[in-house]
């Protein structure tokens, strides 16, 4: 009971954002009214995408200096949740679009730059996929997913500050391009109540959806690795 | 170090003057491909020129950088593992697929001005941009080509590999490729987007240093 408190409090931050999500005031900025809501489900995903592949980046390199196919297991696992997340948040951010930007899709830059991104680390089980040797799979695997990662941060959060777009944090006309989630410091203090315990929760469940598939692997593959 | 760099450069490039049959083989290629667009389209105009432009470099640049590493036979690789390390025969691979790209580079860039006529306002800056372009695609696709290489020798996983990565580097140099064209960018743009590009080649070239020898160990 006490190994799996996290989970707990997960459960509970995200029971807290349904809740509180949807009955503490919000703002009312420029066209969204009520939409700002998605604030606690879209942008979490993407924090969340970003958290699981970082943390599948780590076990990448940890692998190249252990060669422990258990690392390779959990660098593999935490890539493919943070491939749902990145689906999630464009779903998240088609379905707000609908209602702010009139479509679903308008090849808005930021759009692009994280379909992009999804197609970066589809590639990369479309390799795992490739090879059959097991040693060989991981290592080659894992030099791809930290090549693939230092693309990733700049097409994600580089490129869409620089250009137009109707995404916030995009550039206006010719000013810089500011932080993408609605302004970090000047975010309402009501919807900061929310916001951050939302990112928290979503995280949470990501890291444990991971490591129930990687419990789920490890246990596949228990005679070829020794722990 | 450098010296066993420049000796595997040599090889390359000794091999290559005497076999040419990569660079006949890209020159067929680069001339057949714009030859169709010629006839598809005989003078686009300079948004269609310039797209056109970078995604023939793209598809120059995979079946060029393709060659040069699936080429090498295994008994080979091999051999060069035993006499050299793997940091000077990356180096090598890199800076003789950048000449290469470069010349396939000029030589399109020629190609298009000929059939496609020449809608660029500033040709010695998309020069440079062009120059810049290839080096960074050669890059990238030098990397991947060395990954796809270990996995079953597949051309078509380099491809599948490398065009979601080359991407960023591509929609820069697409969008900085429109300053040739006469159009006003605010200012300090060109600067940064080069810059950007510039420290995004840097960034490969030493991630696939770090990562090269993590490849090389069959």
């Amino acid at each position: 009971m006490s190994k799996n408190w996290w989970k707990i409090l997960g459960v509970a931050l995200l029971l807290y954002t349904f809740t509180a999500g949807f009955l503490v005031k919000v703002p009312y900025l420029g066209n969204l009214y009520e939409s700002i809501r998605n604030f606690y489900f879209h942008v979490p995903m993407w924090f969340g995408q970003i958290t699981l592949f970082t943390i599948s980046l780590v076990y990448s390199i940890i692998y190249l200096s252990t060669q422990n196919l258990k690392h390779d297991i959990y660098a593999m696992e935490f890539a493919k949740t943070g491939i749902v997340f990145g689906l999630l948040g464009l779903t998240t951010g088609a379905i707000w679009a609908t209602y702010t930007w009139g479509e679903p899709w308008s090849n808005d830059p930021k759009q692009i730059a994280a379909a992009i991104a999804l197609l970066i680390y589809l590639a990369y089980i479309v390799l795992r996929g490739s090879i059959t040797d097991l040693d060989k799979k991981a290592r080659i695997s894992a030099v791809y997913n930290i090549f693939a990662y230092f693309i990733y941060i700049p097409l994600i959060m580089i490129l869409p500050r620089m250009v137009q777009s109707l995404h916030p944090g995009g550039m206006e006309g010719s000013k810089g391009g500011g932080n993408p989630a609605l302004g970090g410091d000047s975010l309402d203090k009501s919807m900061r109540l929310v916001f951050w315990l939302a990112v928290t929760g979503w995280v949470i469940l990501g890291i444990w959806i991971t490591s129930l598939k990687i419990r789920l692997n490890l246990l596949k593959d228990k005679n070829i690795i020794n722990e | 170090m450098t010296k066993t760099v420049f000796a595997l450069l040599k090889k390359d490039l000794l091999l290559e003057l005497r076999q040419q049959h990569t660079f006949y083989g890209i020159l067929l290629y680069v001339a057949s491909t714009i030859f169709v667009l010629y006839l598809a389209i005989n003078k686009p105009e300079a948004d269609v020129w310039n797209g056109l432009f970078w995604v023939i470099q793209l598809f120059v640049c995979v079946n060029a950088v393709a060659k040069s590493f699936l080429q090498e036979g295994r008994g080979r690789m091999l051999y060069f593992y035993s006499i050299t390390s793997p940091v000077n025969f990356i180096i090598a691979k890199l800076i003789y697929n950048i000449i290469l790209m470069l010349l396939m580079s000029v030589l399109s860039l020629l190609l298009f001005v000929i059939l496609l006529k020449d809608p660029v306002s500033n040709m010695p800056q998309f020069i440079g941009i062009v120059c810049l372009g290839g080096i960074s695609l050669s890059l990238v696709f030098t990397l991947m080509a060395a990954i796809a290489a270990k996995a079953q020798q597949n051309a078509a996983l380099m491809a599948i590999l490398g065009f979601p990565l080359i991407i960023p580097q591509l929609l820069l140099l697409i969008r900085l490729s429109k300053t040739a064209f006469g159009e006003i960018f605010r200012q300090n743009a060109v600067m940064q987007i080069s810059l950007l590009l510039i420290g995004l080649d840097l960034m490969v070239i030493v991630l696939a240093v770090i990562l090269f020898p993590f490849l090389w160990k069959e």
